[in-house]
């Protein structure tokens, strides 16, 4: 039943992702040029998610645990460290760069556009590298 | 119009997430769920995982078909976006986050640690932009 509703909510991210407009490379970057011709419309997909979650996490406040889980899985860290810093910043050169993110990039796959083909793959390679770079040792040690 | 579909498709990815993490206690990160499954630990802890990308996946194939309109390929050279895809890849990964965990989940729990992710990678995008 879990993976129900985790697959209905992949669906509707897809949904959200497709009716915003973030599937389309050019209104990211049109975001991002705020010394050029600036479309602030993501603002809006930022501010209607972030509100909608809001309002989510004052219910969650009232619940012990999930509806189907034993726990809220929250990340444990809350230093701001260099890692946190550097990565974000990569992250932000690579999404200026191309205007994709790893959500729409996902939900833009079944175009099976070459250019969206080739973003997705460099993107798992970057993840595959992080991975190695970061976790073998402490997985071997 | 397109302002509308902007809050409104914004509202939907909300609840997307509300109902991820209400229902499952997860976090709609997608560099985070995506990257944890390359790292091809025990089946069963990684079927939402799973059956997350796929409904992704296939709701993007439904929504292609739509709406097709909303659906374009970046504009940057062969070079260029293989670039980025790395950066994006390695970066988000790195950073704990991307605009799904930091930007909107992150944010929407006042996390400094979002707050100050978000803040980061919206500068150097900005910076990406105007110098390119």
């Amino acid at each position: 039943m879990g993976i129900v509703i985790s697959f209905l909510a992949g669906t509707l991210f897809a949904t959200g992702l497709a009716l915003s407009g973030m599937t389309q490379p050019s209104k990211v970057i049109g975001f991002l040029d705020v010394l050029g011709s600036w479309d602030p419309s993501l603002l809006f997909v930022l501010g209607g998610a972030t509100s909608t979650m809001m309002l989510m996490y004052r219910w969650a406040r009232d619940l012990d645990r999930p509806i189907m889980a034993d726990q809220f899985y929250r990340p444990g860290n809350l230093r701001v460290d260099s890692k946190l810093l550097v990565g974000s910043a990569i992250f932000g050169i690579g999404w200026g760069l191309a205007g994709l993110c790893p959500g729409p990039a996902l939900a833009s796959l079944p175009s099976f556009n070459p250019k969206i083909l080739l973003f997705i793959t460099t993107m798992a390679l970057g993840m595959f590298v992080h991975f190695v770079v970061m976790h073998r040792p402490k997985l071997s040690s | 119009m397109s302002l509308v579909s902007a809050l409104l498709g914004g509202i939907v990815i909300g609840l997307s997430a509300a109902l991820l993490h209400i229902v499952l206690g997860r976090i709609a990160g997608i560099s985070g769920i995506v990257g944890s499954l390359l790292h091809g630990s025990r089946m069963q802890a990684q079927s939402w995982r799973v059956a997350f990308v796929v409904g992704l996946v296939l709701g993007g194939a439904v929504w292609i078909r739509l709406l097709s309109s909303h659906f374009a390929a970046p504009v940057g050279s062969t070079a260029t976006i293989a670039i980025a895809g790395l950066l994006v890849g390695f970066g988000s990964r790195l950073g704990s986050g991307c605009t799904s965990g930091h930007g909107v989940c992150g944010l929407a729990r006042f996390s400094i640690r979002s707050i100050v992710a978000t803040t980061c990678f919206v500068f150097t995008g900005v910076a990406t932009v105007a110098l390119s």
